[in-house]
């Protein structure tokens, strides 16, 4: 299965919905999404990873990259999340210090630090 | 001898073939269903660091992943060709790109150890492999 991408804006935030499988080969397409959302000026950015089947190592790096890109405009990335096996990565990582994550994307989109 | 091997040129698109074959062999040796996934992520983990292993040091030779049957236990041996220095060596003197890939190459391993109980990682000069091994419940239907 490959990935799928979406974007939308809600208020100042930016929600990104993540389908598929995100692995070494696919990740790249979520970097340059990343990437491309912050050159144009999206710095709130809200991953909804509900529709992610798989998530590697290779998907958390991208993830960090985004997270450094935003940070360093003073922006945020939040990631909404419910499924155990997606949670269960972050946490062997050590990553849920790192990433706000929300259990809806309404949640997120309201969370301000 | 392995019962299922799996050979692949060194890209990305071929990982998630390495991993739907690792699952299904796996379910077949009567590993846990619940474990299936650990063992779909870890497979992933270890091929994708293999195939970036092979990228960066120009290796043309395939991956290598040996799904191993054994009494009560099944292995996969993910083996690499990249020369590589041992864990943990020296990466002084590395560029800041350099030490992006030894970052990711270790954030693939944390997650590999952090999700298998039963891991070993060996390198040398020649390449690395890690074997990673799970326990496996006697099939149901077991022959006598």
């Amino acid at each position: 299965m490959d990935l799928s991408l979406s974007t939308r804006t809600v208020g100042d935030r930016t929600v990104v919905e993540v389908g598929g499988e995100i692995d070494v080969y696919t990740a790249p397409k979520l970097r340059e999404q990343l990437v491309e959302l912050v050159n144009d000026g999206n710095f709130h950015l809200v991953v909804d990873m509900e529709g992610v089947d798989f998530l590697d190592s290779t998907g958390l790096g991208v993830l960090v990259g985004g997270l450094k890109r935003v940070r360093a405009h003073e922006g945020s990335l939040r990631l909404v999340c419910n499924q155990e096996r997606i949670l269960k990565i972050f946490r062997i990582t050590g990553l849920t210090k790192v990433f706000p994550i929300h259990t809806t994307v309404e949640e997120a989109v309201a969370a301000t630090d | 001898m392995a019962t299922v091997e799996l050979r692949f040129s060194a890209l990305p698109e071929h990982v998630r073939t390495a991993r739907l074959v690792a699952a299904a062999v796996a379910r077949r040796a009567g590993v846990d269903e619940a474990v299936l996934d650990e063992v779909r992520l870890a497979v992933g983990e270890a091929c994708s660091r293999a195939v970036g292993l092979h990228q960066n040091s120009g290796v043309t030779a395939p991956v290598k992943v040996a799904l191993i049957e054994e009494e009560k236990q099944f292995s996969i041996e993910v083996g690499d060709e990249a020369p590589h220095a041992a864990p943990g060596g020296d990466t002084s003197g590395a560029g800041q790109e350099a030490d992006a890939e030894v970052e990711e190459d270790e954030m693939g391993l944390a997650v590999i150890s952090g999700l298998v109980d039963d891991v070993e990682v060996s390198t040398g000069r020649n390449g690395g492999l890690i074997r990673m091994t799970w326990p496996t419940a006697p099939p149901a239907t077991a022959l006598a």
